[in-house]
Protein backbone atom coordinates (compact mmCIF):
# COMPACT_ATOMS: atom_id res chain seq x y z
CA UNK A 1 0.00 0.00 0.00
CA UNK A 2 1.28 3.49 -0.99
CA UNK A 3 1.83 6.19 2.14
CA UNK A 4 -1.94 8.10 2.72
CA UNK A 5 -0.28 11.56 1.51
CA UNK A 6 -4.05 12.87 1.08
CA UNK A 7 -4.75 13.23 4.62
CA UNK A 8 -2.34 16.18 6.68
CA UNK A 9 0.36 14.79 9.30
CA UNK A 10 -0.47 11.21 8.37
CA UNK A 11 2.92 10.04 9.76
CA UNK A 12 2.22 11.47 13.20
CA UNK A 13 -1.39 10.13 13.29
CA UNK A 14 0.21 7.12 12.17
CA UNK A 15 2.54 6.71 14.46
CA UNK A 16 0.21 7.86 17.36
CA UNK A 17 -2.09 5.19 16.54
CA UNK A 18 0.16 2.51 16.56
CA UNK A 19 2.17 3.47 20.13
CA UNK A 20 -1.07 3.81 21.71
CA UNK A 21 -1.74 -0.02 20.78
CA UNK A 22 1.23 -1.17 21.23
CA UNK A 23 1.28 0.03 24.86
CA UNK A 24 -1.95 -1.83 25.18
CA UNK A 25 -0.20 -4.77 24.14
CA UNK A 26 2.58 -4.23 25.78
CA UNK A 27 0.77 -3.95 28.85
CA UNK A 28 0.65 -7.04 30.48
CA UNK A 29 4.49 -7.31 30.10
CA UNK A 30 5.32 -4.03 31.61
CA UNK A 31 3.39 -5.17 34.68
CA UNK A 32 4.21 -8.35 34.67
CA UNK A 33 8.15 -6.72 34.77
CA UNK A 34 6.85 -4.19 36.98
CA UNK A 35 4.56 -6.36 39.81
CA UNK A 36 8.02 -8.86 39.36
CA UNK A 37 10.48 -5.77 40.57
CA UNK A 38 8.20 -4.55 43.60
CA UNK A 39 7.97 -6.12 47.39
CA UNK A 40 4.69 -7.25 48.45
CA UNK A 41 3.86 -3.99 50.67
CA UNK A 42 3.84 -2.30 46.95
CA UNK A 43 2.26 -5.23 45.13
CA UNK A 44 -0.85 -5.17 48.10
CA UNK A 45 -1.14 -1.45 47.60
CA UNK A 46 -4.24 0.09 45.77
CA UNK A 47 -2.35 2.92 44.92
CA UNK A 48 -0.66 2.32 41.03
CA UNK A 49 2.43 2.98 40.09
CA UNK A 50 4.65 1.76 37.70
CA UNK A 51 8.42 2.15 38.58
CA UNK A 52 8.59 0.19 42.27
CA UNK A 53 10.41 2.39 45.25
CA UNK A 54 12.23 -0.25 46.22
CA UNK A 55 13.59 -2.26 43.67
CA UNK A 56 12.89 -6.09 44.33
CA UNK A 57 13.45 -8.34 41.35
CA UNK A 58 16.46 -9.69 42.41
CA UNK A 59 14.44 -10.99 45.70
CA UNK A 60 11.42 -12.18 44.00
CA UNK A 61 13.55 -14.22 41.38
CA UNK A 62 15.36 -15.62 44.12
CA UNK A 63 12.21 -16.47 45.94
CA UNK A 64 10.94 -17.92 42.83
CA UNK A 65 14.14 -20.35 42.18
CA UNK A 66 13.83 -21.00 45.88
CA UNK A 67 10.21 -21.97 45.57
CA UNK A 68 10.33 -24.10 42.45
CA UNK A 69 12.84 -25.76 40.76
CA UNK A 70 12.81 -23.23 38.02
CA UNK A 71 16.01 -24.49 36.16
CA UNK A 72 14.79 -28.38 36.24
CA UNK A 73 11.38 -27.31 34.27
CA UNK A 74 13.37 -25.04 31.93
CA UNK A 75 15.77 -28.24 31.19
CA UNK A 76 12.70 -30.22 30.94
CA UNK A 77 11.60 -27.85 28.34
CA UNK A 78 14.88 -27.77 26.31
CA UNK A 79 14.53 -32.09 26.59
CA UNK A 80 11.26 -32.41 25.21
CA UNK A 81 11.13 -29.72 22.57
CA UNK A 82 14.73 -31.31 21.19
CA UNK A 83 13.73 -34.38 21.24
CA UNK A 84 10.48 -33.80 19.33
CA UNK A 85 11.77 -31.74 17.14
CA UNK A 86 15.14 -34.02 16.37
CA UNK A 87 12.47 -37.12 15.86
CA UNK A 88 9.81 -35.21 13.83
CA UNK A 89 12.90 -34.65 11.34
CA UNK A 90 14.17 -38.02 11.64
CA UNK A 91 11.14 -39.22 10.87
CA UNK A 92 9.55 -37.29 8.67
CA UNK A 93 12.47 -36.48 6.24
CA UNK A 94 12.76 -39.88 4.90
CA UNK A 95 9.25 -40.10 3.81
CA UNK A 96 8.85 -36.55 2.57
CA UNK A 97 11.52 -37.46 0.54
CA UNK A 98 10.08 -40.89 -0.83
CA UNK A 99 6.98 -38.97 -1.60
CA UNK A 100 9.05 -36.19 -3.65
CA UNK A 101 11.33 -37.79 -5.46
CA UNK A 102 10.56 -41.73 -5.41
CA UNK A 103 8.06 -43.72 -7.40
CA UNK A 104 6.29 -46.50 -5.13
CA UNK A 105 2.40 -48.31 -5.17
CA UNK A 106 0.49 -46.37 -2.85
CA UNK A 107 2.29 -43.47 -2.99
CA UNK A 108 -0.40 -40.91 -3.36
CA UNK A 109 -3.16 -42.45 -1.35
CA UNK A 110 0.01 -42.28 1.71
CA UNK A 111 0.33 -38.70 0.63
CA UNK A 112 -3.55 -38.21 0.86
CA UNK A 113 -3.42 -39.50 3.85
CA UNK A 114 -1.17 -37.22 5.05
CA UNK A 115 -3.48 -34.32 4.12
CA UNK A 116 -5.80 -35.55 5.59
CA UNK A 117 -4.11 -36.04 9.03
CA UNK A 118 -3.12 -32.06 8.98
CA UNK A 119 -6.99 -31.55 9.49
CA UNK A 120 -7.23 -33.54 12.89
CA UNK A 121 -7.23 -31.13 15.54
CA UNK A 122 -4.03 -32.38 18.48
CA UNK A 123 -7.22 -32.47 21.14
CA UNK A 124 -9.28 -34.69 19.27
CA UNK A 125 -6.76 -37.78 19.54
CA UNK A 126 -6.29 -36.90 23.59
CA UNK A 127 -8.20 -40.19 24.96
CA UNK A 128 -6.96 -42.72 23.14
CA UNK A 129 -3.85 -41.54 23.01
CA UNK A 130 -3.98 -41.44 26.44
CA UNK A 131 -5.42 -44.82 26.91
CA UNK A 132 -2.63 -46.50 24.86
CA UNK A 133 -0.01 -44.95 27.14
CA UNK A 134 -1.78 -46.34 29.98
CA UNK A 135 -1.60 -49.57 28.02
CA UNK A 136 2.13 -49.11 27.68
CA UNK A 137 2.45 -48.34 31.03
CA UNK A 138 4.47 -44.79 29.37
CA UNK A 139 1.98 -42.36 31.22
CA UNK A 140 4.07 -39.86 33.39
CA UNK A 141 7.12 -40.05 31.72
CA UNK A 142 9.08 -38.06 29.09
CA UNK A 143 7.95 -40.77 26.74
CA UNK A 144 4.28 -39.64 27.24
CA UNK A 145 5.55 -35.80 26.33
CA UNK A 146 7.11 -37.06 23.92
CA UNK A 147 6.54 -39.71 21.38
CA UNK A 148 3.11 -38.51 20.33
CA UNK A 149 4.32 -35.79 18.67
CA UNK A 150 6.97 -37.70 16.96
CA UNK A 151 4.76 -38.27 13.76
CA UNK A 152 4.27 -34.42 12.18
CA UNK A 153 1.98 -34.91 9.11
CA UNK A 154 2.17 -31.37 8.70
CA UNK A 155 6.22 -31.57 8.92
CA UNK A 156 6.33 -34.28 6.15
CA UNK A 157 3.78 -32.14 3.58
CA UNK A 158 6.14 -29.34 4.35
CA UNK A 159 9.05 -31.21 3.60
CA UNK A 160 7.88 -33.03 0.21
CA UNK A 161 6.38 -30.03 -1.14
CA UNK A 162 10.06 -28.48 -0.44
CA UNK A 163 11.96 -31.48 -1.79
CA UNK A 164 9.56 -31.04 -4.67
CA UNK A 165 11.55 -27.89 -5.56
CA UNK A 166 14.81 -29.97 -5.29
CA UNK A 167 16.32 -30.26 -9.01
CA UNK A 168 16.42 -34.30 -9.93
CA UNK A 169 19.70 -33.53 -11.83
CA UNK A 170 20.81 -33.40 -7.80
CA UNK A 171 19.16 -36.86 -6.72
CA UNK A 172 20.73 -38.53 -10.07
CA UNK A 173 24.36 -36.67 -9.38
CA UNK A 174 24.31 -38.29 -6.40
CA UNK A 175 23.24 -41.45 -7.73
CA UNK A 176 25.79 -41.83 -9.95
CA UNK A 177 28.70 -41.32 -7.06
CA UNK A 178 26.94 -44.31 -5.53
CA UNK A 179 25.18 -42.32 -2.21
CA UNK A 180 22.50 -44.57 -1.62
CA UNK A 181 18.60 -43.62 -1.33
CA UNK A 182 18.72 -43.13 2.66
CA UNK A 183 22.30 -41.18 2.43
CA UNK A 184 20.58 -38.93 -0.66
CA UNK A 185 18.29 -37.97 2.33
CA UNK A 186 20.69 -36.74 4.90
CA UNK A 187 23.85 -35.54 2.87
CA UNK A 188 21.67 -33.94 -0.20
CA UNK A 189 18.29 -33.24 0.76
CA UNK A 190 18.71 -32.17 4.28
CA UNK A 191 21.72 -29.60 3.36
CA UNK A 192 18.77 -28.32 0.92
CA UNK A 193 16.56 -27.71 3.15
CA UNK A 194 17.60 -26.04 5.77
CA UNK A 195 15.68 -23.13 5.46
CA UNK A 196 12.55 -25.01 5.43
CA UNK A 197 14.02 -26.72 8.11
CA UNK A 198 14.91 -24.38 10.28
CA UNK A 199 10.99 -22.93 9.76
CA UNK A 200 9.61 -26.32 10.40
CA UNK A 201 12.04 -26.36 13.94
CA UNK A 202 11.09 -23.16 15.19
CA UNK A 203 7.16 -24.00 14.62
CA UNK A 204 7.70 -27.12 16.32
CA UNK A 205 9.61 -25.81 19.00
CA UNK A 206 7.42 -22.81 20.19
CA UNK A 207 4.42 -24.90 19.65
CA UNK A 208 5.63 -27.66 22.34
CA UNK A 209 7.11 -25.29 24.61
CA UNK A 210 4.31 -23.18 25.22
CA UNK A 211 2.03 -26.62 25.10
CA UNK A 212 -0.04 -27.02 28.35
CA UNK A 213 -2.92 -30.15 27.66
CA UNK A 214 -0.69 -32.51 26.83
CA UNK A 215 1.38 -32.36 29.87
CA UNK A 216 -1.61 -31.24 31.99
CA UNK A 217 -2.94 -34.74 30.95
CA UNK A 218 -0.26 -37.22 31.56
CA UNK A 219 2.23 -36.03 34.00
CA UNK A 220 2.08 -36.27 37.99
CA UNK A 221 5.41 -36.59 38.74
CA UNK A 222 7.19 -32.58 40.01
CA UNK A 223 10.58 -33.27 38.48
CA UNK A 224 9.38 -34.08 34.81
CA UNK A 225 7.01 -30.02 34.97
CA UNK A 226 7.21 -28.65 32.05
CA UNK A 227 7.75 -24.68 32.19
CA UNK A 228 3.69 -23.95 31.10
CA UNK A 229 2.75 -26.33 33.42
CA UNK A 230 5.64 -25.12 36.63
CA UNK A 231 3.89 -21.51 36.36
CA UNK A 232 0.44 -23.21 36.87
CA UNK A 233 1.63 -24.92 39.55
CA UNK A 234 3.19 -22.06 41.08
CA UNK A 235 0.20 -19.61 40.55
CA UNK A 236 -2.00 -22.50 41.92
CA UNK A 237 -0.13 -23.24 45.58
CA UNK A 238 1.25 -19.47 45.72
CA UNK A 239 -2.26 -17.47 44.64
CA UNK A 240 -2.81 -14.72 46.26
CA UNK A 241 0.08 -14.37 48.47
CA UNK A 242 3.34 -13.99 46.30
CA UNK A 243 2.61 -12.13 43.14
CA UNK A 244 6.12 -10.55 42.84
CA UNK A 245 7.66 -13.86 43.13
CA UNK A 246 5.11 -15.28 40.87
CA UNK A 247 5.29 -12.57 38.03
CA UNK A 248 9.53 -13.22 38.39
CA UNK A 249 8.30 -17.06 37.57
CA UNK A 250 6.52 -16.12 34.64
CA UNK A 251 9.25 -13.94 33.71
CA UNK A 252 11.55 -16.65 33.63
CA UNK A 253 9.54 -19.39 31.76
CA UNK A 254 8.95 -16.43 28.64
CA UNK A 255 12.16 -15.02 28.50
CA UNK A 256 14.07 -17.82 26.39
CA UNK A 257 11.37 -18.00 23.32
CA UNK A 258 10.90 -13.77 23.64
CA UNK A 259 14.96 -13.42 23.58
CA UNK A 260 15.30 -15.96 20.50
CA UNK A 261 12.51 -13.98 18.95
CA UNK A 262 13.97 -10.82 19.04
CA UNK A 263 17.53 -12.09 18.04
CA UNK A 264 15.65 -13.33 15.26
CA UNK A 265 12.62 -11.92 14.54
CA UNK A 266 12.09 -12.66 10.70
CA UNK A 267 12.59 -16.46 10.81
CA UNK A 268 10.27 -16.36 13.92
CA UNK A 269 7.73 -15.23 12.19
CA UNK A 270 8.01 -16.84 9.48
CA UNK A 271 7.97 -20.19 11.25
CA UNK A 272 5.03 -19.43 13.48
CA UNK A 273 3.11 -17.93 10.42
CA UNK A 274 3.57 -21.99 9.50
CA UNK A 275 0.77 -23.01 11.68
CA UNK A 276 -1.69 -20.89 9.62
CA UNK A 277 -1.12 -23.17 6.76
CA UNK A 278 -1.44 -25.64 8.76
CA UNK B 1 9.33 -37.47 -12.53
CA UNK B 2 12.07 -37.07 -14.99
CA UNK B 3 13.93 -39.35 -13.40
CA UNK B 4 11.41 -41.69 -13.44
CA UNK B 5 11.14 -41.45 -17.14
CA UNK B 6 15.01 -41.66 -18.02
CA UNK B 7 14.80 -45.13 -16.88
CA UNK B 8 12.01 -45.77 -18.94
CA UNK B 9 13.99 -44.97 -22.31
CA UNK B 10 16.61 -46.76 -20.79
CA UNK B 11 15.00 -50.07 -20.20
CA UNK B 12 13.65 -49.62 -24.06
CA UNK B 13 16.69 -48.27 -25.91
CA UNK B 14 19.73 -50.58 -24.46
CA UNK B 15 20.17 -53.88 -23.29
CA UNK B 16 20.89 -52.52 -19.62
CA UNK B 17 17.75 -53.26 -19.21
CA UNK B 18 17.33 -55.68 -16.61
CA UNK B 19 19.64 -54.04 -14.07
CA UNK B 20 18.28 -50.70 -14.47
CA UNK B 21 14.13 -52.42 -14.03
CA UNK B 22 15.91 -54.15 -11.22
CA UNK B 23 17.20 -51.02 -9.92
CA UNK B 24 13.63 -49.35 -9.66
CA UNK B 25 12.21 -52.10 -8.10
CA UNK B 26 14.91 -51.81 -5.15
CA UNK B 27 14.63 -47.91 -5.44
CA UNK B 28 10.65 -48.98 -4.86
CA UNK B 29 11.62 -51.42 -1.71
CA UNK B 30 13.69 -48.61 -0.67
CA UNK B 31 11.06 -46.02 -0.23
CA UNK B 32 8.66 -48.37 1.51
CA UNK B 33 11.29 -48.84 3.94
CA UNK B 34 12.38 -44.25 4.09
CA UNK B 35 8.03 -44.11 4.40
CA UNK B 36 7.62 -47.26 6.72
CA UNK B 37 8.49 -45.31 10.36
CA UNK B 38 6.22 -42.05 9.31
CA UNK B 39 3.67 -44.96 8.28
CA UNK B 40 3.54 -46.81 11.46
CA UNK B 41 3.67 -43.73 14.02
CA UNK B 42 0.49 -41.68 11.76
CA UNK B 43 -1.34 -45.08 12.48
CA UNK B 44 -0.74 -45.27 16.03
CA UNK B 45 -0.72 -41.49 16.92
CA UNK B 46 -3.00 -40.47 14.75
CA UNK B 47 -5.27 -42.15 12.81
CA UNK B 48 -6.21 -44.99 14.74
CA UNK B 49 -6.89 -42.84 17.82
CA UNK B 50 -9.08 -40.72 15.40
CA UNK B 51 -11.03 -44.25 14.45
CA UNK B 52 -10.81 -45.21 18.38
CA UNK B 53 -12.21 -41.99 19.44
CA UNK B 54 -15.21 -42.49 17.18
CA UNK B 55 -15.87 -45.78 17.98
CA UNK B 56 -15.08 -45.07 22.09
CA UNK B 57 -18.05 -42.50 21.78
CA UNK B 58 -20.40 -45.53 21.86
CA UNK B 59 -19.33 -47.10 24.39
CA UNK B 60 -19.17 -46.88 28.14
CA UNK B 61 -15.76 -47.45 28.69
CA UNK B 62 -14.14 -45.73 32.10
CA UNK B 63 -10.07 -45.60 32.05
CA UNK B 64 -9.51 -48.93 35.01
CA UNK B 65 -12.80 -50.51 33.94
CA UNK B 66 -12.54 -54.36 33.30
CA UNK B 67 -14.47 -54.47 30.31
CA UNK B 68 -16.24 -51.96 27.89
CA UNK B 69 -19.78 -52.56 26.18
CA UNK B 70 -21.49 -50.90 22.98
CA UNK B 71 -24.06 -48.62 24.34
CA UNK B 72 -24.94 -47.27 20.81
CA UNK B 73 -26.15 -43.45 20.61
CA UNK B 74 -26.49 -43.24 24.97
CA UNK B 75 -23.65 -41.01 25.40
CA UNK B 76 -25.03 -38.94 22.87
CA UNK B 77 -28.38 -38.96 24.34
CA UNK B 78 -26.76 -38.20 27.86
CA UNK B 79 -24.94 -35.14 26.31
CA UNK B 80 -27.73 -33.61 24.52
CA UNK B 81 -29.68 -33.78 27.74
CA UNK B 82 -27.22 -32.29 30.28
CA UNK B 83 -27.72 -28.89 30.80
CA UNK B 84 -23.60 -28.59 30.83
CA UNK B 85 -23.26 -29.35 27.38
CA UNK B 86 -25.40 -27.01 25.86
CA UNK B 87 -23.62 -24.21 28.18
CA UNK B 88 -20.35 -25.17 27.38
CA UNK B 89 -21.29 -25.51 23.72
CA UNK B 90 -23.18 -21.70 23.96
CA UNK B 91 -20.24 -19.92 25.85
CA UNK B 92 -17.61 -22.10 23.28
CA UNK B 93 -19.46 -20.17 20.49
CA UNK B 94 -19.86 -17.06 21.76
CA UNK B 95 -16.18 -16.91 22.57
CA UNK B 96 -16.00 -17.53 19.16
CA UNK B 97 -17.61 -14.82 17.84
CA UNK B 98 -16.29 -12.25 19.24
CA UNK B 99 -12.94 -13.55 19.50
CA UNK B 100 -12.71 -13.77 15.65
CA UNK B 101 -14.70 -10.42 14.61
CA UNK B 102 -12.32 -8.81 16.99
CA UNK B 103 -8.76 -10.02 16.56
CA UNK B 104 -9.51 -10.36 12.70
CA UNK B 105 -10.36 -6.61 12.13
CA UNK B 106 -7.85 -5.55 14.80
CA UNK B 107 -5.37 -7.46 12.88
CA UNK B 108 -5.85 -5.85 9.90
CA UNK B 109 -6.12 -2.37 11.15
CA UNK B 110 -3.01 -2.92 12.86
CA UNK B 111 -1.58 -4.61 9.20
CA UNK B 112 -3.13 -1.50 6.94
CA UNK B 113 -1.52 1.55 9.92
CA UNK B 114 1.80 -0.36 9.87
CA UNK B 115 1.63 -0.46 5.88
CA UNK B 116 0.37 2.84 5.48
CA UNK B 117 3.73 4.40 6.35
CA UNK B 118 7.39 3.39 5.33
CA UNK B 119 9.27 4.31 9.29
CA UNK B 120 9.29 1.40 11.92
CA UNK B 121 7.31 -0.97 10.47
CA UNK B 122 9.64 -3.89 11.52
CA UNK B 123 9.48 -2.48 14.97
CA UNK B 124 5.45 -2.30 15.24
CA UNK B 125 5.52 -5.65 13.69
CA UNK B 126 8.08 -7.20 16.21
CA UNK B 127 6.27 -5.40 19.37
CA UNK B 128 2.60 -6.47 18.05
CA UNK B 129 3.56 -10.35 17.34
CA UNK B 130 5.00 -10.87 21.10
CA UNK B 131 1.78 -12.02 22.30
CA UNK B 132 1.71 -14.77 20.41
CA UNK B 133 5.11 -15.54 21.03
CA UNK B 134 4.80 -15.86 25.08
CA UNK B 135 3.71 -18.86 26.89
CA UNK B 136 0.29 -18.32 26.90
CA UNK B 137 -0.57 -20.23 30.29
CA UNK B 138 2.65 -17.31 32.01
CA UNK B 139 0.88 -14.55 30.28
CA UNK B 140 -2.88 -15.68 31.48
CA UNK B 141 -0.89 -15.73 35.04
CA UNK B 142 -0.14 -12.11 34.20
CA UNK B 143 -3.77 -11.30 33.07
CA UNK B 144 -5.42 -12.73 36.36
CA UNK B 145 -3.17 -9.84 38.31
CA UNK B 146 -3.48 -7.19 36.00
CA UNK B 147 -7.58 -8.25 36.50
CA UNK B 148 -7.56 -8.51 40.31
CA UNK B 149 -10.73 -7.23 41.60
CA UNK B 150 -8.39 -4.89 44.15
CA UNK B 151 -4.74 -4.86 42.94
CA UNK B 152 -5.10 -4.78 39.61
CA UNK B 153 -4.42 -2.43 36.78
CA UNK B 154 -7.15 -2.68 35.05
CA UNK B 155 -9.64 -1.39 38.00
CA UNK B 156 -6.82 0.64 39.42
CA UNK B 157 -7.37 2.61 36.00
CA UNK B 158 -10.77 1.86 35.54
CA UNK B 159 -11.37 3.84 39.34
CA UNK B 160 -8.70 6.21 38.41
CA UNK B 161 -11.08 7.39 35.70
CA UNK B 162 -14.20 7.25 37.97
CA UNK B 163 -15.47 4.18 36.16
CA UNK B 164 -17.04 1.53 38.14
CA UNK B 165 -14.81 -1.34 38.66
CA UNK B 166 -15.48 -5.00 38.20
CA UNK B 167 -14.06 -8.34 39.65
CA UNK B 168 -13.75 -9.74 36.51
CA UNK B 169 -13.02 -13.40 36.43
CA UNK B 170 -14.92 -13.72 39.63
CA UNK B 171 -18.21 -12.89 38.12
CA UNK B 172 -20.18 -14.63 36.05
CA UNK B 173 -21.50 -11.94 33.98
CA UNK B 174 -17.96 -10.70 32.94
CA UNK B 175 -15.71 -14.10 33.15
CA UNK B 176 -16.27 -15.04 29.90
CA UNK B 177 -15.65 -11.58 28.04
CA UNK B 178 -12.31 -11.22 30.16
CA UNK B 179 -11.30 -14.67 28.72
CA UNK B 180 -12.57 -13.41 25.54
CA UNK B 181 -9.99 -9.86 25.73
CA UNK B 182 -7.18 -12.26 26.49
CA UNK B 183 -8.11 -14.24 23.36
CA UNK B 184 -8.22 -11.30 21.20
CA UNK B 185 -5.18 -10.22 22.87
CA UNK B 186 -2.95 -13.28 22.04
CA UNK B 187 -4.57 -13.50 18.61
CA UNK B 188 -4.25 -9.79 17.16
CA UNK B 189 -0.21 -10.10 16.30
CA UNK B 190 -0.96 -13.22 14.80
CA UNK B 191 -3.63 -12.35 11.86
CA UNK B 192 -1.77 -9.07 11.41
CA UNK B 193 1.26 -11.00 10.11
CA UNK B 194 -0.65 -12.86 7.87
CA UNK B 195 -2.52 -9.49 6.47
CA UNK B 196 0.71 -7.98 6.56
CA UNK B 197 2.04 -10.37 3.96
CA UNK B 198 -1.09 -10.24 1.94
CA UNK B 199 -1.35 -6.33 1.22
CA UNK B 200 2.85 -6.53 0.44
CA UNK B 201 1.32 -9.39 -2.50
CA UNK B 202 -1.23 -6.45 -3.80
CA UNK B 203 0.64 -5.02 -7.20
CA UNK B 204 1.76 -1.32 -6.81
CA UNK B 205 0.24 -1.12 -9.95
CA UNK B 206 -3.46 -1.36 -8.84
CA UNK B 207 -2.86 1.38 -6.66
CA UNK B 208 -1.38 3.67 -9.72
CA UNK B 209 -4.50 2.66 -11.96
CA UNK B 210 -6.62 3.63 -9.17
CA UNK B 211 -5.32 7.18 -8.69
CA UNK B 212 -5.06 7.47 -12.33
CA UNK B 213 -8.77 6.38 -12.60
CA UNK B 214 -9.11 9.74 -9.75
CA UNK B 215 -9.73 7.64 -6.73
CA UNK B 216 -7.71 9.96 -4.67
CA UNK B 217 -8.84 9.35 -1.11
CA UNK B 218 -7.73 6.67 1.37
CA UNK B 219 -10.80 5.46 1.75
CA UNK B 220 -11.75 5.05 -2.02
CA UNK B 221 -8.18 3.14 -2.57
CA UNK B 222 -8.87 0.17 0.29
CA UNK B 223 -12.52 -0.03 -0.99
CA UNK B 224 -12.01 -0.86 -4.58
CA UNK B 225 -8.14 -2.19 -4.27
CA UNK B 226 -7.23 -3.27 -0.61
CA UNK B 227 -10.24 -4.92 0.38
CA UNK B 228 -10.98 -6.97 -2.92
CA UNK B 229 -7.27 -8.41 -3.24
CA UNK B 230 -7.22 -8.88 0.62
CA UNK B 231 -10.33 -11.35 0.18
CA UNK B 232 -8.86 -14.45 -0.05
CA UNK B 233 -6.24 -14.04 2.88
CA UNK B 234 -9.24 -12.47 4.80
CA UNK B 235 -11.52 -15.33 4.91
CA UNK B 236 -8.63 -17.72 5.42
CA UNK B 237 -7.64 -15.57 8.76
CA UNK B 238 -11.18 -15.49 9.78
CA UNK B 239 -11.57 -19.44 9.40
CA UNK B 240 -8.25 -19.88 10.83
CA UNK B 241 -9.05 -17.92 14.18
CA UNK B 242 -12.17 -19.36 14.18
CA UNK B 243 -10.65 -23.16 14.65
CA UNK B 244 -8.00 -21.68 17.39
CA UNK B 245 -10.95 -20.38 19.73
CA UNK B 246 -12.66 -23.45 19.11
CA UNK B 247 -9.58 -24.95 20.68
CA UNK B 248 -9.73 -22.31 23.72
CA UNK B 249 -8.84 -24.58 26.68
CA UNK B 250 -5.39 -23.00 28.10
CA UNK B 251 -6.51 -19.51 29.74
CA UNK B 252 -10.02 -21.06 30.77
CA UNK B 253 -8.71 -23.89 32.77
CA UNK B 254 -5.47 -22.00 34.54
CA UNK B 255 -8.24 -18.79 35.30
CA UNK B 256 -11.64 -20.16 36.00
CA UNK B 257 -12.22 -23.71 35.74
CA UNK B 258 -15.02 -23.15 34.20
CA UNK B 259 -16.65 -21.05 36.75
CA UNK B 260 -18.34 -19.01 38.27
CA UNK B 261 -21.64 -21.25 38.20
CA UNK B 262 -20.35 -22.24 34.34
CA UNK B 263 -20.10 -19.11 32.53
CA UNK B 264 -16.53 -19.89 31.17
CA UNK B 265 -17.34 -23.79 30.48
CA UNK B 266 -16.56 -24.43 27.10
CA UNK B 267 -15.98 -27.82 25.05
CA UNK B 268 -12.95 -28.90 25.32
CA UNK B 269 -12.48 -27.94 28.92
CA UNK B 270 -15.58 -29.78 29.62
CA UNK B 271 -14.32 -33.17 27.55
CA UNK B 272 -11.00 -32.78 29.50
CA UNK B 273 -13.16 -32.87 32.92
CA UNK B 274 -15.29 -35.61 31.66
CA UNK B 275 -12.27 -37.91 29.88
CA UNK B 276 -9.16 -37.20 32.25
CA UNK B 277 -10.69 -36.38 35.62
CA UNK B 278 -13.71 -38.33 35.57
CA UNK B 279 -11.77 -40.88 33.33
CA UNK B 280 -15.28 -41.27 31.57
CA UNK B 281 -13.53 -41.76 28.11
CA UNK B 282 -16.89 -42.85 26.47
CA UNK B 283 -18.41 -39.80 27.40
CA UNK B 284 -15.35 -37.66 26.49
CA UNK B 285 -15.61 -38.95 23.60
CA UNK B 286 -18.36 -38.27 22.75
CA UNK B 287 -17.73 -34.59 23.82
CA UNK B 288 -14.70 -34.75 21.52
CA UNK B 289 -16.79 -35.82 17.90
CA UNK B 290 -18.82 -32.85 18.64
CA UNK B 291 -15.98 -30.54 18.98
CA UNK B 292 -14.54 -32.54 15.77
CA UNK B 293 -17.16 -31.85 13.73
CA UNK B 294 -17.01 -27.94 14.07
CA UNK B 295 -13.65 -27.95 13.87
CA UNK B 296 -13.63 -29.94 10.49
CA UNK B 297 -16.21 -28.06 9.05
CA UNK B 298 -14.39 -24.78 9.50
CA UNK B 299 -10.90 -26.95 8.20
CA UNK B 300 -12.70 -27.98 4.49
CA UNK B 301 -14.07 -24.40 4.56
CA UNK B 302 -10.39 -23.40 4.43
CA UNK B 303 -9.52 -26.41 2.56
CA UNK B 304 -11.64 -25.24 -0.17
CA UNK B 305 -10.80 -21.25 -0.01
CA UNK B 306 -6.57 -22.55 0.59
CA UNK B 307 -6.94 -23.92 -3.33
CA UNK B 308 -8.77 -21.02 -4.93
CA UNK B 309 -6.30 -18.93 -3.19
CA UNK B 310 -3.47 -20.77 -4.74
CA UNK B 311 -4.66 -20.18 -7.74
CA UNK B 312 -5.57 -16.78 -7.79
CA UNK B 313 -2.54 -15.31 -5.70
Amino acid sequence: MKPLRTIPLWPAVRHLLLIAGAVVLLAPFIWMISTASKPPEEVFSSELHLIPHHFALWDNLKIAFAKANLWRFLLNGVIVTVSIFVLQVLIALPAAYALAKLRFLGRDALFALILFGILIPPQATAIPVFLLLHKLDLLDSYAALVLPFTISVFGIFLMRQFFKSVPDDLVDAARMDGISEFGIVWRVMLPAAIPAVTAFGIFSVVAHWNDYFWPLIVLNSEQLRTPPLAVAHFRNNEAGTNYGPLMAAAMVIIAPLLIAFLLAQRRFIEGITLTGIK
Amino acid sequence: MSDAATIDAAAVATPAARPALRKRDQRALTAYGLVAPAFVLMLLMLLGPLASVIALSFTDYQLGAPALSWIGLANYQDMFADRVFWISLRNTLTYVVIVVPGAVTLGLGIALLIQSGTSLRSLYRTIYFLPVMATLIAMAVVWEFMLHPQFGLVNGLLRGAGLPAFSWLQDRGTALYALCAIGIWQAVGFNMVLFLAGLVSIPKQLYEAAEMDGTASAWARFRLVTWPMLGPVTTFVIVISGIRSFQVFDTVHILTKGGPSKSTEVLIHTMYTEGFEFFRSGYGAALTVVFLVFVLLLTLIKARLADRGVQTA
